[in-house]
């Protein structure tokens, strides 16, 4: 009996082992809604924990973000998708500054929001795919001291990069981030061409700049 | 005007009555102007066949905004007290409740009506005419529905984009739906001119003192502020309409990112 049970343990040692040696490429990505979960609850616990960012330091949010969001994001994607028919066009240079001052303009502006953050809590709510999706919708809820906001996520499956799962797309609201900022870059696209929108997102990083 | 009413009771005397005067001659105006602020050429949004005279609308209300009603909003927020202001929050989020029930009943929505009809009855009794928020303390769900939600639900398209002159973005179908929305509006609805006149303003300015972080945020983010909003507030209402779940629209394909 004793012995059944000192077998299982040592199975269960070895077997935790393995995981770990094999490192997360051969270890179960992780399911979207709760890699979804682990991340929220852990910028939210980064913001609480650090006063310098609820105060809005931009250099230490851009840390957060660059350590904790960006692993997890497609920004690629998120930047492509935004830009539209243009992409294709735009040489890798001109790609490369999109997606710099495309950055830059989201965490500058958003990281206005930070000090808000510290009284909320994420709820997940269930996630309605096939095993067999490679894209998913993950659904939250973010809930403070007014009405809960939704929050929500569009991920691919990346197998065998980062946790399995990477962002493209999230919306606050019903309001789509790419989708909002696809009609603003056609506009601009249209009548300055690509170079013409990496000027204007320049412009306007340097304007807010300014305010900081 | 009575000799009573003070200067800010003036102004949303003013406010009101054009809105409630406006909102009857909204519907021939949008349908004139329909043709003749008809975007036409290259850059025509399909979505947005009245952009010229929505734009024109825009710069109107964003310059009414800065001089006007944000900085009275500004220093509401820095004067009252955060209680004070929840307190108001509160009060107006009671009615919109009121509301709610007969819209979630016309979408013979259960759940909804139920929920919404739980609220207005526990805020107004225990919650104190409604200052106190007791039922979202208690877990009671809010459902909140109008009446462009109403027809929206039913199947009445959004029809094009319209900015309305003072209230701002706006759709067809909900502007045809305002003067439902006023007989619904229990503030528009008291007979007391002075004290119509003075919850109206204290709504417009409690609102506008919530959304003063995010005007800030819309400065910041956006590259063109009205494509921006407009594209926020048809999304938004969209989101609305099928409560949390709108239908996928289908996905643009990706430019050029995949078997990178």
């Amino acid at each position: 009996m004793l012995r059944r049970l000192v077998n299982q343990l040592l199975s269960l040692l070895m077997g935790s082992l393995a995981c770990l040696a094999l490192g997360n490429a051969q270890a179960a990505d992780e399911a979207p809604d709760a890699m979804v979960l682990r991340l929220s609850n852990e910028v939210l616990q980064a913001i609480r924990a650090d006063p310098a960012l609820q105060n809005g330091d931009l250099t230490r949010i851009i840390a957060l973000v660059d350590s904790k969001i960006m692993p997890n994001v497609n920004f690629q994607r998120m930047t492509a998708s935004a830009v539209g028919p243009g992409w294709r066009q735009a040489s890798p240079e001109q790609r490369r500054r999109l997606q710099e001052e495309f950055k830059t303009l989201l965490v500058r502006t958003y990281a206005g929001a930070i000090n808000q953050v510290s009284e909320l809590s994420v709820a997940i709510k269930p996630l309605r795919a096939a095993a067999t999706d490679r894209e998913v919708l993950v659904r939250s809820e973010i809930k403070g001291r007014g009405d809960p906001v939704q929050l929500e996520y569009r991920l691919e499956k990346t197998p065998g990069q980062g946790t399995g799962w990477m962002i493209y797309n999230l919306n606050v609201l019903g309001v789509w981030l790419v989708e909002t900022y696809r009609s603003q870059f056609a506009q601009e696209i249209s009548v300055k061409g690509i170079d013409g929108l990496i000027a204007s997102l320049v412009e306007r990083n340097k304007a807010n700049a300014k305010k900081t | 005007m009575s000799g009573s009413a003070r200067l800010p009771g003036l102004f949303s005397a003013w406010v009101a009555s054009l809105a409630r005067r406006v909102g009857l001659g909204m519907l021939a105006v949008t349908l004139a102007l329909v043709l003749g602020g008809c975007a036409s050429g290259p850059h025509a949004n399909p979505v947005d066949p009245l952009e010229p005279f929505n734009r024109t609308m825009f710069d109107f209300n964003d310059a009414l905004d800065k001089s006007v009603l944000k900085p009275v909003a500004t220093t509401y927020r820095n004067l009252v007290p955060n209680l004070v202001r929840r307190g108001v929050g509160n009060f107006f989020g009671n009615l919109e409740d009121a509301w709610s029930v007969v819209n979630n009943l016309l979408q013979l929505k259960g759940e909804g009506t139920a929920s919404s009809f739980m609220r207005v009855a526990v805020n107004t009794t225990i919650g104190l005419a409604g200052i106190l928020d007791v039922a979202t303390e208690m877990g009671i769900e809010r459902y909140s529905e109008d009446f462009g939600q109403t027809l929206g639900y039913w199947g009445v398209g959004t029809g094009p984009y319209v900015v309305l002159p003072l209230l701002g973005p706006s759709t067809l179908r909900d502007t045809v739906a305002l003067p439902v929305e006023w007989r619904g509006d229990l503030v528009v609805q008291q007979d007391d001119i002075a004290l119509r006149n003075s919850l109206s303003a204290l709504r417009l300015v409690d609102k506008r003192a919530k959304l003063l972080s995010l005007g800030q945020l819309m400065e910041e983010a956006a590259l063109d502020k009205y494509t921006f909003v407009r594209d926020a507030y048809l999304q938004r209402r969209r989101n609305q309409v099928f409560d949390g779940n709108p239908p996928e629209e289908p996905q643009p394909e990706s430019f050029g990112t995949e078997g990178k």
